[in-house]
């Protein structure tokens, strides 16, 4: 639960501008959807919002407070692919966000905590859908139930902001349906903001508070390198919606600034 | 049908892999049958009888003169040098390779360092090393490292820098330290590779512990085929390299089978 700042934002790689002029307010527990085509700069949007890369020329903001050049526990995400672990299983990759955040040495929780923690995480991998998966490799879930897992780790850590690359893009129609329903239910049961990067339409409109476009304005060959893309639409989602009041228990947020928890 | 699209059934397989060593045998035997006709004292091409004897000398009966099997005592001083000096080279090179595949300024600082190194052909050290160091264990063991280790540096920091972006992203959201990437994420995808790049250096490593055994040494396999290489007993050194050989197939099968033990997750990460 974060608003974020987009401050005229541009990003440069060498000579060639990849977006500028970004300007954005993105109030908190929105769902903003981001759509346009390919090259766009939709990734480097996120990568920003992620920490992963810096702007060229100004600020991002999250409440008020200018991000740290690197990723944190504040902002979780699920990829189109390699969001999870291959080497851990399906319990294991929950529960790792509770070791790293409580066992900053051995990163491995015993006794008491670490019943707490499984207990935790197999509420939450019911919750997604995945009840009796506890044991395997993600190598044998399918895409769908590899995504499930992916929401289910991110949401474990409790971040303030969740973002979403692309990460339905690989699945079929009617698997995509049921987790948009999950989605839906996630970010109305804990404490999210959520941004999505999306090349679908139809998805965007199903899920987002706002939908917000990246287009080229100047798009010919020779002005390619020097004119990067900019937001061209911004539209609020009618009828409005907004994230329901939650109605989980506070453990679930995993924060490490509980006194933020009720705000 | 295309020769491309036959594939043999397990039987025919298991037939096709045999047909090599079969007839390898039957070149040798026949070789060695055609020599010793022409001169029965023939030491070149020894026939199978001639080598059990020998191997019954060199490994079931006490040497009088040192008073130990020669055999396992060779075998105890070679495997001693090649295991000692492949766990100072694992250990060494998963430590560098994380830290130089992980830390981008370990890797400016070390890459290219490590790169020059594994060019500098080992064996052209062993000189050095005999000279610093002295004939004893310590400088065949040096030169299996250094013969191995930069080489199993790189091969590791690369299998890190493959690790897909998205996951060391991933763990960092997680709210993961440098040290609980590597601890959780890099060390344990890691391990299966390690065991990859171990098993393609214990080929280089018999090498160096046979090269450094035949140049200096009083005990050891490579001490002792050169030894024996003075008075032409091929019927010791064709037993040797077989037994050589075969103690490489060994350790290469056995790390093999510790990986499919030790890691099941690893062989759809690698299919995939």
């Amino acid at each position: 639960m974060s608003a974020v700042r987009f401050d005229n934002v541009w990003k440069e790689y060498g000579d060639h501008i990849v977006l500028e002029r970004i300007t954005l307010d993105v109030a908190s527990r929105a769902f903003i959807v981001l759509v346009g085509p390919s090259g766009c700069g939709k990734t480097t949007f996120l990568r920003m919002l992620l920490g992963e890369e810096a702007p060229t020329r100004g600020q991002i903001l999250i409440d008020g407070v200018p991000l740290k050049p690197e990723p944190d526990a504040d902002r979780g995400v699920v990829f189109q692919r390699y969001s999870v672990f291959p080497h851990l299983t399906v319990l294991q990759n929950v529960v790792l966000g509770r070791e790293l955040q409580l066992a900053k040495f051995t990163s491995r929780l015993f006794g008491a905590a670490r019943r707490a923690a499984v207990d935790e995480a197999m509420a939450l991998l019911a919750e997604v859908g995945l009840a009796g998966h506890e044991a395997k490799y993600p190598a044998s879930l399918s895409g769908g139930m590899q995504q499930r897992l992916a929401l289910a780790q991110a949401v474990m850590r409790g971040p303030k902001i969740l973002l979403l690359d692309e990460p339905f893009g690989a699945l079929d129609p009617g698997i995509r349906a049921d987790i948009h329903v999950l989605m839906k239910r996630l970010w109305n049961e804990t404490d999210l903001t959520v941004v999505m990067v999306t090349h679908d339409l139809s998805e965007a409109f199903r899920l987002a508070t706002r939908v917000i476009a990246f287009e080229r304005n100047r798009d010919r060959p020779e002005e390619r390198e020097r004119y990067g893309a900019t937001i061209s639409r911004d539209l609020e989602v009618f009828p409005r919606r907004a994230a329901e009041v939650r109605n989980l228990s506070a453990k679930r947020s995993g924060r490490d600034d509980p006194a933020e928890k009720g705000a | 049908m295309r020769l491309m699209n036959i594939k043999p059934n397990g039987q025919a397989r298991f037939y096709l892999a045999a047909l090599p060593f079969i007839l390898l045998a039957i070149a040798y035997f026949v070789g060695s049958g055609m020599r010793l006709s022409e001169n029965p004292n023939d030491k070149l091409l020894p026939a199978l009888p001639t080598m059990a004897q020998a191997v019954k000398h060199m490994a079931f009966e006490i040497d009088p003169r040192t008073g130990t099997d020669l055999m396992l005592s060779d075998t105890i001083a070679s495997l001693g040098r090649l295991i000692s000096a492949l766990a100072i080279s694992t250990s060494a090179a998963l430590l560098f390779g994380i830290v130089i595949g992980l830390l981008p300024g370990a890797n400016a600082m070390l890459s290219s360092f490590v790169g020059v190194m594994s060019m500098v052909p080992p064996l052209a050290l062993l000189p050095i090393l005999f000279i610093v160091m002295g004939l004893g264990e310590n400088s065949k063991v040096a030169l299996i490292v250094i013969g191995t280790l930069p080489c199993m540096i790189r091969d590791l920091s690369m299998k890190v820098l493959e690790l897909p972006r998205e996951q060391l992203i991933k763990a960092q959201t997680l709210g993961a330290s440098t040290w609980q990437v590597a601890l959780r994420v890099v060390l344990p995808q890691i391990a299966p590779r390690l065991i990859d790049s171990l098993r393609l250096q214990i080929g280089p490593a018999w090498l160096f512990v046979i090269a450094a055994e035949a140049i200096a040494s009083d005990s050891g396999l490579g001490y002792r085929i050169f030894l024996v290489r003075r008075y032409l007993a091929m019927d010791v050194i064709i037993p040797y390299v077989f037994w050589i050989t075969l103690l490489a197939f060994l350790m290469d099968a056995a790390l093999n089978l510790l990986q499919r033990k030790m890691f099941p997750w690893f062989a759809s990460v690698r299919a995939g």
